[in-house]
């Protein structure tokens, strides 16, 4: 993974399990968004390659890496809503371009995604005149348009209080449950990381390369490493370098 | 010497002491550290530095800077330091800003790059950014293929929207301008005319000047700086806020949901704006003819009919066509390649208004030699 001739991140191996909630964490500047970036399909990986299932993700030919794509589902940061459409014409854009339904149907199913993630009635809104917190709940309706296999969330909780990133937790749960698909989480809320992920990765900066791996509260449990713990531990226990504390 | 608080320095046998005093405070100045280093200088058997604030009043950041510099000095010279006599708030935020030492790759070595390494470095950015441009318009190609063949994924309002955009609500403003072009010529012309008592000529001049150049030209400016530099703006802004990103792992081309329907509106509505302040810039050469001459209405409508050739019309319209698609591709262009900030989608606007005049003045000069060559 790398910028030009920086390299930011060198030996990234994990696995994802079909169904699982995975997080990667790590502090800030240490690469979660822009491996998110990789998995995505936005950055091509300097070496290596991204397995989705059987498939090669960056060998796959444009045609057959549209068909995967069009299994993804992406929460942005920011919510990433097209400013110029109003949140049904966000929800339905993806379903206007790849199913036959009609525009009276679109909008229908436009307006039960919207429904899901608790914005009924906001079907006619702009981006612009609704809080960043319904803006990001949008976008998550719009990337469960399609009912996705893979969720990617990219900072779910950036910018929300803690109650409302809370309902933005359960309701990733909820909907890995009632849709069955697989869930990948950029975060380092360590609330969040406890609360929803199965299995994890811890990217480094210093070192520049996955540092631990497994079940969060596992690794809060037994992980040696001074760096993830005082990660976990918000820094609180202190690790024994600090001399003179 | 300072405007700041009050400081003298005493030896107590091989200590220097550094008496601190007053009220200390950045409104009144940065002190320097310069005596203290005299002082240091001035004898040489000191072996460490100690700090006496009994006299302090208040302080603030200046005197945390002054002893940070003071204590810099005398790790050059190895010198102890002793931060006992500071207050005590003092000698924590000392700590703090030594907790994290300095990395030494974090400063930025920007100022010395030889010549040489800058010629090249400009020049492969020159390059890039000739790349840049034909992978975009390779790309541009590649869309509007598409759109030929009716597999383009765009919204048909979209395109809809930008004709309006580019096209009916640019009308005032070239109203505006080419109305008073047409009556500048017709000033500047109908003063030298009339030395030969050939007034009625400046019917020609401004028919032909208008058909041929400054209709065209003047539109494609005005649609520069309307049009093309809020496409940057647009673009980039969506650059900012993900949504190029959204469309992409929604596996729609933001070339074609985005791009092609400004480019479509704008190359499709320039000629038609050019062709209509063809004809604003007579009415407002008439205006002038008219009130300042002693032409007619109907005469100087005749000798426009007179003067004009349709070849002279198709060329204006024909160049118009061309200043379209260059203002509207240098607009998506910068627009696309913004970066992420605030400042770069101001640059990007900005780079968008000026690639797109440049470039019309090229063509146009382009034009001028081809059109000469042809006897056009």
């Amino acid at each position: 993974m790398a910028y030009g001739s920086f390299v930011l991140m060198r030996d990234l191996t994990f696995e994802v399990r079909r169904g699982a909630v995975f997080v990667v964490m790590g502090g800030s500047g240490s690469g979660k968004s822009t491996l998110l970036r990789h998995l995505i399909g936005l950055n091509e990986p300097a070496a290596g390659e991204i397995f989705y299932g059987e498939d090669s993700f960056t060998r796959a030919a444009p045609e057959a890496r549209e068909r995967m794509l069009r299994r993804f589902g992406v929460l942005y940061q920011s919510g990433a809503l097209f400013s110029s459409l109003t949140l049904a014409e966000n929800v339905g854009l993806p379903l206007g371009e790849y199913t036959g339904l009609s525009p009276a149907e679109i909008r229908e199913v436009a307006a039960l995604k919207l429904a899901l993630v608790g914005l009924r009635g906001f079907e006619d809104y702009y981006p612009s005149q609704i809080s960043g917190g319904m803006q990001k709940r949008a976008g998550l309706a719009r990337a469960i348009a399609l009912d996705p296999d893979i969720l990617f969330f990219d900072e779910p909780s950036a910018g929300l209080d803690p109650v409302s990133s809370r309902r933005l937790d359960d309701l990733i749960l909820e909907l890995r449950q009632s849709l069955g698909a697989t869930v990948v989480v950029v975060t380092h809320e360590l609330a969040s990381i406890f609360a929803i992920g199965d299995d994890s990765v811890f990217l480094d900066a210093e070192s520049r390369m996955i540092i631990a791996s497994g079940p969060p509260r596992e690794l809060l449990a037994h992980s040696g490493d001074p760096r993830v713990r005082a990660f976990l531990t918000r820094g609180e226990e202190r690790p024994q370098v600090d001399s003179n504390g | 010497m300072t405007g700041s608080g009050d400081l003298s320095v005493a030896r107590v046998d091989d200590a220097l002491c550094v008496r601190l005093a007053g009220v200390w405070s950045l409104e009144r100045g940065l002190p320097s550290s310069a005596v203290v280093e005299r002082a240091l200088e001035g004898a040489g058997s000191v072996r460490r530095v100690v700090f006496d604030a009994a006299g302090l009043a208040r302080w603030d950041s200046s005197l945390v800077t002054f002893v940070a510099q003071v204590e810099e000095g005398c790790v050059r010279r190895g010198l102890g330091v002793e931060r006992g006599g500071l207050p005590p708030g003092l000698q924590r935020l000392l700590a703090l800003a030594e907790a994290v030492p300095e990395k030494h790759d974090a400063r930025l070595h920007e100022a010395r790059v030889s010549i040489p390494a800058r010629v090249g470095g400009a020049a492969l950015a020159a390059w890039g950014e000739t790349v840049g441009w034909l992978a975009f318009l390779g790309e541009a190609t590649r869309a509007f293929g598409r759109l030929m063949i009716g597999r383009a994924r765009y919204r048909r309002v979209d395109l809809v929207i930008e004709l309006q955009d580019a096209g009916a609500r640019a009308l005032p403003i070239v109203t505006l301008i080419s109305f008073l072009v047409g009556m500048i010529m017709a000033f500047v012309g109908a003063v030298q005319l009339q030395q030969f008592g050939a007034s009625i000529y400046v019917a020609n001049m401004v028919a032909i000047a208008m058909a041929r150049e400054m209709g065209a030209m003047m539109t494609a400016i005005i649609m520069a700086g309307r049009t093309g530099s809020a496409y940057a703006a647009q673009l980039g802004t969506m650059n900012v806020s993900q949504e190029i990103d959204a469309l992409t792992t929604m596996g729609i081309p933001a070339m074609d949901f985005l791009v092609l329907p400004r480019m479509v509106a704008l190359s499709l509505m320039l000629p038609l704006l050019a062709v209509y302040a063809d004809f604003v810039g007579m009415v407002g050469g008439a205006v002038v003819a008219t009130g300042m001459l002693d032409v007619g209405l109907v005469q100087y409508w005749q000798q426009t009919k007179a003067a004009l050739t349709i070849t002279d019309f198709a060329t204006g319209v024909g160049k118009s066509a061309v200043f379209g698609i260059l203002v509207a591709v240098a607009g998506c262009l910068q627009g696309m390649r913004s970066g992420r900030s605030a400042a770069a989608v101001g640059g990007s606007a900005t780079a968008a208004v000026v690639s797109a005049i440049v470039l019309i003045v090229v063509a146009d000069g382009l034009f001028a030699v081809v059109f000469n060559v042809l006897g056009i």
